[in-house]
């Protein structure tokens, strides 16, 4: 598994992300040199007049100095705007310069507050449904078409690239490429609703190799249970409510509204990065998701302990 | 205020502080454990998504039992003493010690029980 990288425009992982990050020192050196050179003229100016005004009482009325400045100080922000501008279509023309061939295709659904992902293929079965973590081949373009079931989100993974706004009826699309493997984190960057902070999500960017066995493995239905007590796991799920919304290939539960859990415990978080994915996280979030992540569409479920015991065991068995 | 009243403030900050470090001090030796990475390690295994832990900022749950005062109850699991080993042993292996609970075991070490006891008992 590739390492987490610090979430940070400023730690570019692809070379769309690169050309954001170039500006962005661009436009900040810029910034800090004019700043400079203001604070500078100004002192320079307030010393000079306290200088003059101690060696005379006559007020200075030669403008010829004056004109001469402002002149030069338009000229300086008429060049420097320009250069901007032009800094600016040159790496909008890098961003969008990505080839097509062989690009990787994800379709992007916001909810509040998860991501629905499904990776596009030509044969409609093969198509592979899961959500949260994006995994994507390093070194390949990538394309997210991305649209909202409800309100507007903003698709944002800050090494990777800028943001991509979710409008609801509206479907966009965003492309990029990461150079190097790492677990870059992503985060809903349009306010969406009471839970918008708890909206985020992993892009795995790995080897080719390890990107299509991830993949391959994804596109597998669920694993049967193999202990009696993850079978009877199973059963408590396929008979409680949970299959209204939810899906596991392979099994009865087809539901639609919330994420597809067939291969939940492959996943490193529970409830869009809010959780670590672990036994007791995932007890807590079953039984009262609502203390957690108050609004969100996931009603409690106060099942009997027993059952609790068997349903964590077959859902950490759907690797 | 007064440089008297100065000195009685001061002296109360103070002594609060070295009872507190006088808590974590014995919480410690009692459990050969460590309360600060106790306090870690009940994120990591998610204790925080069923309790609500006093110092502990996202156990603010309502599924089991608050812990508050944890260390000083009476009993544990409402049938065991309030030991630091059965402390320990409760939390391992919540469905030997009570084959009906509704507390999950989460795999948590020796070693990280002994911290989560240890921070449980800064808990009066």
């Amino acid at each position: 598994m590739p390492l987490r990288a610090f979430e940070s425009i400023l730690e570019p992982a692809g070379p769309q992300a690169a050309s954001i990050a170039w500006l962005w020192w661009v436009m900040f050196g810029t910034a800090a040199t004019v700043f400079t050179v203001v604070i500078v003229a100004i002192g320079a100016a307030v010393i000079r007049g306290w200088m003059r005004a101690r060696r005379t009482t006559t007020p200075d009325t030669d403008d010829t100095l004056l004109s001469g400045a402002v002149g030069a100080a338009v000229a300086i922000t008429t060049l420097i705007l320009v250069g901007l501008l032009i800094a600016t279509m040159w790496t909008t023309r890098t961003m969008l310069s990505l080839g097509a061939a062989s690009a990787v295709s994800i379709s992007v659904t916001g909810h509040q507050w998860w991501w629905e992902i499904e990776y596009e293929e030509a044969t409609p079965s093969r198509r592979v449904k899961t959500a949260n973590e994006i995994h994507i081949p390093t070194g390949r373009p990538v394309v997210f078409k991305v649209q909202s079931r409800d309100v507007i989100h903003s698709f944002w993974v800050p090494n990777l690239h800028g943001k991509r706004d979710l409008v609801p009826g509206i479907s966009t699309a965003i492309w990029l490429e990461a150079d190097r493997p790492g677990i870059y984190r992503g985060q809903c960057a349009e306010f969406c609703g009471r839970q918008h902070a708890h909206m985020a999500f992993d892009v795995v960017a790995e080897s080719d190799a390890e990107f299509g066995k991830w993949l391959a493995a994804q596109r597998e239905s669920a694993h049967e249970p193999q202990s009696t007590e993850g079978r009877r796991g199973h059963d408590v799920f396929m008979s409680r409510q949970c299959v209204l919304c939810h899906t596991i290939r392979g099994t009865a539960a087809n539901g639609g509204v919330g994420p597809d859990l067939t291969h939940l415990a492959s996943r490193a978080t529970l409830a869009a990065g809010t959780l670590p994915n672990s036994r007791g996280h995932m007890a807590g979030w079953i039984v009262n998701s609502q203390a957690i992540k108050p609004g969100n569409q996931m009603p409690p479920n106060p099942v009997a302990a027993d059952d609790l015991q068997s349903l964590l065991t077959y859902l950490e068995g759907l690797r | 205020m007064t440089w008297r009243g100065a000195i009685v403030v001061v002296a109360t900050v103070l002594a609060a502080a070295c009872r507190a470090g006088e808590i974590d001090r014995a919480a410690a030796e009692a459990t050969g454990g460590d309360p600060a990475r106790g306090a870690a390690a009940i994120r990591r295994y998610g204790c925080d998504t069923c309790h609500t832990i006093p110092g502990v900022a996202t156990a603010r749950a309502t599924v089991g039992p608050p812990l508050v005062a944890i260390a000083v109850r009476t009993y544990l699991a409402g049938e065991l003493p309030n030991t630091p080993a059965n402390m320990q042993e409760w939390i391992r292996h919540p469905r030997v010690v009570e084959p009906r609970t509704a507390m999950p075991d989460t795999g948590v070490t020796d070693g990280d029980a002994r911290d989560i006891a240890a921070y449980l008992y800064t808990l009066r």
